[in-house]
């Protein structure tokens, strides 16, 4: 798959407004772009820091989204044109230091530029689950074992084929990979894994319909708008099976095909399946510079490692710091609507900082 | 299978193995099953590698058997660990080492509730006071008797007369390795490699110039299981468990099996006989089984020691076949005399399978 950003010429240059405020936002996913765009738009001098050489986040990795399939590359590609050049981005460099002067932050970043800014917005966004950590599952050892993340980048690349180059004639995904998992010291829910599951499966059904799909779950969190519709879809039109069952263990036979161990709980059997791929629906996890960056900055995480807020309810968007704010995954997992939707309030909230 | 995801996995389940003075416990029921190993165990160590070994004939069983099928306390069997250790105290010991499974697995379990309790810890200590007059020190190491030959593995390879290598077509020997289930399924990290994929087993065959199988059920039980065993009614079970693996393994076309538990060898030896004179089914080709060793067994055998000393006469399942692949030699004539040169008899030979 292309990087989405290659051709979107995102700016380099600072746009220099007199007695403008100026903010750092940490982390250009979704949720960092949208609250540059909004930041900028007040008339703000926003730089956006990034740890990897592309702006977008996982979103600009991701092919199709639920539950409408629009492509990923849409959605980001509007954010970033929403942005319209108007925010200094900054690539490969992370926070070394940060100082608190009067109500200004002094940043030393890893390519020893100083920064000095108002307020500082943190979008660090999440992990995704490393599914090795699951070693009764197979990932990194039997061949046929992938995560959604690979499927999605295969669906990019429209070669959802076996090792072998075949195309699956089994297929069976496994929600919750990282997620309400203590053995894995994960108790929280990922919000996004069962959605894209089904949204998974209906790919492979319309990719292949012959392909017989089996989706394992413990439960089905089909909370939002439409979800409901598309697993609906999912049974009635693709005639996807759902099985109430957690994985217990996964096997390769000669064949290379992955054998799997598992109970149909509704049914009370215990369940062996022979499949062709197997994917693992991996599931959030705070990001790894995560706890780096709550030391420079003096912030806390809470009890699943995410950011801690100021109120769960009503200060979602502030941190424990004066100064500091909060948007997106880097608070707990959220839908790409729901990162957006904080995302702006956050941006909002800033303004009105900045503005007092 | 990628070798190299479970390379990381290896690395990641890594102990402390002492390499020199150990005191020495045996199994309770190894000695008349194989009743060779735990004697060649100590000839290699003592004799061929130059280790201090201490054992004394006043330890006793560890409880495990009968912890395991619910008829002896837990507070009993800790007692009587507590008594073994104080053993090894009295002899100035303080590296640990059992020959059985699932001792190893009881002296874990106690050793971590004597961790996480230590009131637990002081009961057993007041107890053993009042009803022997002993007191002990906990083990600065505590290894399966495994764990030391992997150790040595590769000593022994530097020794070794033969290798694990099919000397009519130059190829690696394929085995099948077993673990046992009280090794590392209870804590992982308390053995070579982990739960998942064990590497105590696969160090050793690699060393010996064997080659692993990676088949579906290798994680399942030998079809001990001890309740399954040891309640009459139930031995279907562990008949059904044993067949599950070797129909699993079958398709890999196994040369031999390596095990390291005093239950799995006999259990993988044994039945293969009676589904061979039930079923008329072997696994190894037509009228062969597919022979299983202990590791004891397989040591000795590629350091060149007479297979007749190894009690390789009392497996169930040919062995013959296995050595003219590696190209050991044996004398058929003196198979089934004891060590004091007195003919031991010959056993009644089975109809469908080629027998010791």
């Amino acid at each position: 798959m292309g990087k989405i950003s290659e051709n979107l010429n995102y700016p380099k240059i600072s746009v220099v407004v007199k007695n403008m405020k100026s903010i750092a936002i940490i982390g250009s996913g979704i949720a960092g772009i949208e609250a540059a765009s909004r930041l900028s738009k007040f008339g703000h001098k926003v730089y956006l820091i990034e740890k990897n050489s592309e702006i977008g986040g996982y979103v600009a990795q991701w092919d199709r989204l639920f539950p409408s399939q629009t492509e990923a590359k849409t959605v980001l590609n509007d954010l970033i044109k929403k942005l319209n050049n108007r925010a200094e981005v900054l690539t490969n460099v992370t926070v070394q230091h940060c100082e608190k002067k009067d109500r200004q932050f002094e940043l030393v970043l890893t390519d020893n530029k100083h920064l000095v800014v108002d307020a500082i917005l943190v979008t660090t966004g999440f992990d995704i689950f490393r599914a090795e950590r699951k070693e009764e599952y197979g990932y990194g050892i039997y061949e046929n074992v992938i995560t959604s993340s690979d499927l999605e980048k295969m669906f990019a690349e429209n070669n959802v084929v076996c090792k072998n180059g075949e195309s699956p004639k089994r297929l069976a995904f496994v929600h919750c990979v990282g997620s309400r998992d203590e053995k894995v010291g994960n108790r929280h829910c990922s919000k996004v894994c069962c959605a894209t599951a089904v949204k998974q499966a209906c790919e492979i059904k319309e990719l292949y319909p012959s392909c017989e799909v089996f989706n394992l779950y413990m439960d089905l969190r089909m909370f939002d708008r439409h979800f409901e519709d598309m697993y609906h879809e999912a049974q009635s039109k693709y005639h996807v099976n759902f099985i109430r069952g957690r994985l217990s263990e996964a096997g390769e036979n000669k064949e290379h095909q992955v054998i799997i161990k598992t109970e149909d709980t509704l049914a009370g059997k215990p369940l062996k399946l022979t499949v062709d791929l197997l994917v693992l629906m991996t599931g959030m996890e705070p990001c790894y510079l995560q706890k780096t960056i709550n030391s420079k900055l003096g912030l806390r995480s809470d009890t699943d490692g995410f950011l801690s807020t100021k109120n769960s309810f009503t200060e979602n968007n502030l941190s424990n710091a004066d100064g500091i704010f909060v948007a997106g995954t880097c608070t707990g997992p959220k839908t790409i609507p729901e990162t957006l939707a904080d995302s702006r309030a956050a941006a909002g909230l800033l303004n009105s900082y900045l503005m007092s | 299978m990628k070798k190299e995801g479970k390379e990381q996995i290896w690395k990641d389940y890594q102990k402390e193995i002492p390499d020199n003075d150990f005191f020495y416990v045996r199994s309770c029921i190894r000695q008349n099953l194989f009743p060779a190993s735990e004697v060649i165990f100590l000839k290699i160590l003592r004799e061929e590698l130059g280790r201090n070994v201490f054992e004394t004939p006043h330890h006793t069983t560890c409880g495990g058997i009968g912890y395991h099928s619910d008829i002896v306390p837990m507070e009993t069997m800790m007692t009587i660990i507590a008594r073994q250790f104080s053993l090894m105290t009295e002899a100035g010991f303080e590296n640990y080492a059992c020959s059985c499974i699932t001792s190893f697995g009881l002296y874990s379990e106690v050793l971590e509730t004597w961790h996480h309790f230590p009131k637990v810890l002081e009961k057993v200590r007041k107890d053993l006071k009042e009803a022997t007059g002993r007191e002990f020190k906990l083990p600065k190491t505590l290894s399966h008797a495994s764990d030391v030959i992997y150790k040595v593995r590769h000593e022994i390879a530097e020794k070794a007369k033969y290798k694990l290598i099919n000397k009519h077509t130059g190829k690696p020997l394929k085995v099948v390795e077993h673990i046992g289930c009280h090794y590392s399924k209870m804590f992982p990290n308390k053995g070579v490699g982990g739960a998942e994929y064990p590497y105590v087993l696969t160090g050793m065959v690699e060393a010996w110039g064997g080659e692993i199988i990676d088949y579906p059920e290798r994680r399942h039980c030998c079809g001990f299981g001890f309740r399954q065993y040891l309640v009459q009614a139930n031995r279907g079970y562990s008949l059904a468990n044993t067949h599950k693996k070797f129909e699993s393994m079958e398709p890999f076309e196994p040369d031999m099996i390596i095990t390291n538990c005093p239950g799995c060898p006999f259990f993988l030896d044994r039945w293969q006989y009676v589904i061979a004179e039930t079923e008329g089914k072997t696994y190894g080709g037509k009228n062969q089984g597919i022979p299983v060793f202990t590791y004891e067994e397989v040591a000795g055998m590629v350091l060149g020691y007479d297979p007749w000393d190894l009690g390789l006469q009392v497996h169930q399942i040919a062995v013959e076949p296995l050595l003219d692949k590696v190209g050991i030699p044996y004398n058929s004539e003196t198979k089934y005399l004891g060590l004091d040169g007195k003919n031991l008899g010959k056993p009644e030979l089975p109809k469908n399978i080629c027998s010791c």
